[in-house]
């Protein structure tokens, strides 16, 4: 079975040098530019949520339609945030995040099957 | 108990009070349950047997030969994931405290955003078959894997025992036996045990994949069904459903307009309520047999639509479960579904039988219970597979086993994990099953979660960050819960003569959660070795390009 850092051994890709390319450095800034914002809004809306399900009864207790309450419309608001944001990221990252990853996979795997072939060839 | 005219209008001739006759009815139709569950296990076998071929190798049994669409491993997700816990427990909780029970499926929903933002992906990238090949890619193989794997086996036997102590409640109420037929109930965990070991030596991941995927399917059908039901006998009104609840209620001398508001479970233990909702959001991205799931598609992207396809199909469920949970309020009532045998989670298997009669009552049950067997085969591949190629391949023979052998040792491995789940399943019988599922997602977020993200985005994360973490957020989630009100102090706890809690809360989260974050910090701060940067390197550039990911095997 493969130790995954077996594979690390000195290869044909400077990993290092790709770390620190331009283009990886652009992707790395893309997914994390949209990532680490979403998932602390998100979780701050939820424990927002939480915590007012928890301490403010009151106020969650308003009615605003028929028997439905601020408590509910915020609970179901919380479904529709988190179906919002599942769609935001797909759309999101088949734009954004794919095109650019399969630039540096391509040139990295050309690599990879070069050095391949060149060592058979030896 | 009075009766109400509710159930006239469910077409009830109640002579006697309502769960008694519901108790006599499904006793006497049992064998309808029986069938359709014979049928469910039948077809599945079948299915199972098909995907048994070319199951030889580690990248077949375990991870399915990654052949899985996203479509197809999304379904498979929502019936891993949509437990006994999720179906009976939320819906039998919101029709007994309404609004409160409503908060569980929303931590459980949100929580996938965790998985979707910033697990999923990278790990699909990174890792091979567990979640240890992502926690120990850069970091030193054998403690970290070790650690991995505990944590692994941990969470899957509390997750598994939950779910094999549901069993016996469950089929008290579907298979008519009473409640004090304990042997009765020790026979079908057994059955259930014994099912599921076949299911996986046979099938491996593939079997256990469709096996989820059939029942997610018969699952989120029923559940549709029912609540197109009660919705139609309440005008397609969720405001009128409601009121009917709260009138039920009121009728009953019960919560009555209290239902609808936040604060009938959690009122008095606000701060308990909050760690609950820590652990529910923070552990499912950290469930290794979630996890595991990822690795039977092709690509990241396909991983990406399998979460997709998850959030949908649950989110869909539960709304389904609020109308149903405010259903089973409404039609039946609080004081008749905690009479009926199975009680809180008879809620469902008695709200299919006043909407839909024997037929649907059949057809619930038998789903009800084909859920236990789905979750608990996933389970159980998980564990066989963190035992057989974390700890065996890994550990015991330094990365050299022989071929094959590493399937042979997993498979092995099922059998041990099915008769301990066999054997916990008996002694467990009758504990509560949402805090068993719960303490599994505490643990999971506290032991995996930090070590997850800090390896996956945090260059500088060590060995020993990884290990204090670990180590210390399992510690802290179990020695809390050993001293916390469940084990001890009260009537209701599962040592009830004795009182050793010194810890006030149900769920260990809001502590052991930040700790093990800390300790993940101050273990790599004050480690004076660094790790590899080339691995880390290549670690990062392969988990969000993709480069050399494991591939879907070819036939």
């Amino acid at each position: 079975m493969g130790n995954p850092a077996q594979a690390s051994q000195p290869g044909p890709v400077d990993f290092i040098a790709e770390q620190q390319s331009q283009e990886f450095r652009e992707l790395r800034k893309s997914h994390r530019n949209f990532v680490f914002p979403v998932a602390i809004g998100f979780l701050a809306w939820y424990f927002a949520y939480v915590l007012l399900a928890a301490y403010a009864h009151d106020f969650m207790s308003i009615k605003v339609w028929g028997s439905l309450n601020i408590g509910l419309v915020m609970g179901l608001l919380q479904f529709v945030t988190t179906f919002g944001i599942t769609t935001w990221y797909v759309s999101y990252a088949n734009r954004k995040l794919d095109p650019q990853a399969a630039v540096i996979r391509a040139r990295l795997e050309t690599r990879i099957a070069d050095d391949a072939a060149e060592k058979e060839e030896v | 108990m009075s009766l109400t005219s509710v159930l006239d209008t469910a077409a009830i001739h109640a002579a006697a009070p309502l769960s008694a006759t519901l108790a006599e009815q499904t006793k006497e139709n049992s064998w309808i349950n029986i069938l359709i569950f014979i049928g469910f296990v039948a077809v599945t076998m079948i299915v199972v047997f098909r995907a048994s071929r070319n199951n030889n190798t580690a990248a077949e049994y375990y991870a399915a030969g990654r052949s899985f669409s996203g479509g197809q491993n999304g379904t498979a997700i929502a019936g891993d994931y949509l437990s006994a816990a999720s179906f009976l427990g939320i819906t039998g909780a919101i029709a007994v405290n309404g609004y409160d029970g409503f908060l569980y499926s929303i931590g459980f929903l949100v929580a996938w955003l965790v998985a979707l933002l910033l697990v999923a992906e990278l790990l699909r990238n990174t890792g091979k078959f567990t979640m240890a090949d992502v926690l120990s890619f850069r970091l030193k193989q054998r403690p970290v894997r070790i650690a991995a794997a505990t944590t692994t086996l941990v969470v899957c036997f509390f997750y598994l025992l939950a779910q094999m102590a549901g069993a016996g409640g469950l089929v008290s109420l579907l298979l008519g036996l009473d409640n004090s037929n304990k042997v009765g109930q020790n026979i079908v965990i057994a059955v259930v045990g014994v099912l599921m070991i076949v299911y996986v030596l046979i099938g491996g991941m593939k079997g256990t994949t469709w096996v989820q995927i059939i029942k997610a399917f018969l699952l989120i059908i029923g559940a549709a069904i029912m609540t197109i039901i009660v919705m139609a006998m309440h005008g397609f009104n969720l405001s009128t459903l409601m009121e009917a609840a709260v009138q039920t209620s009121i009728n009953e001398g019960g919560a009555g307009q209290a239902l609808l508001n936040p604060g009938a479970q959690y009122g008095k233990a606000p701060l308990d309520f909050i760690s609950l909702a820590l652990a529910l959001v923070l552990g499912t991205a950290a469930l290794p047999h979630v996890l595991m799931r990822f690795y039977t598609v092709p690509t990241a992207k396909e991983a990406r639509k399998s979460v997709v396809w998850a959030i949908w199909l649950i989110g869909g469920f539960y709304i389904f479960t609020l109308v149903l949970g405010y259903g089973a309020g409404a039609l039946i009532g609080k004081d008749a579904i905690l009479a009926a045998p199975g009680g809180v989670n008879a809620a469902a298997p008695l709200l299919a039988f006043v909407v839909g009669g024997p037929v649907l009552l059949g057809f619930i049950s038998a789903v009800a219970f084909a859920t236990i067997l789905a979750v608990v085969a996933g389970l159980t591949i998980t564990a066989a597979a963190s035992f057989a190629h974390d700890i065996y391949s890994n550990v015991i023979v330094k990365g050299e086993p022989k071929p094959e052998m590493e399937v042979k040792v997993a498979r092995r491995t099922v059998i041990v994990i099915g008769l301990v789940a066999i054997g916990g399943g008996i002694l467990a019988n009758g504990q509560n099953i949402a805090f068993l599922v719960a303490l599994a997602f505490a643990i999971a977020a506290s032991a995996n979660l930090p070590t997850i993200l800090y390896s996956l985005f945090w260059k500088r994360f060590t060995t020993q960050g990884a290990l204090w973490s670990m180590y210390g957020g399992l510690a802290a989630a179990i020695i809390l819960i050993a001293f916390s009100p469940v084990v001890s102090g009260s009537e209701k706890a599962m040592i009830p003569g004795a009182d050793f809690a010194w810890f006030p809360l149900a769920n260990p989260g809001i502590v052991s959660i930040p700790l093990a974050f800390f300790l993940g910090w101050l273990g790599t701060v004050l480690d004076k070795n660094t790790e590899d940067p080339r691995i880390q390197a290549e670690m990062e550039v392969r988990s969000l390009t993709g480069v050399g990911a494991e591939k879907a095997v070819d036939h």
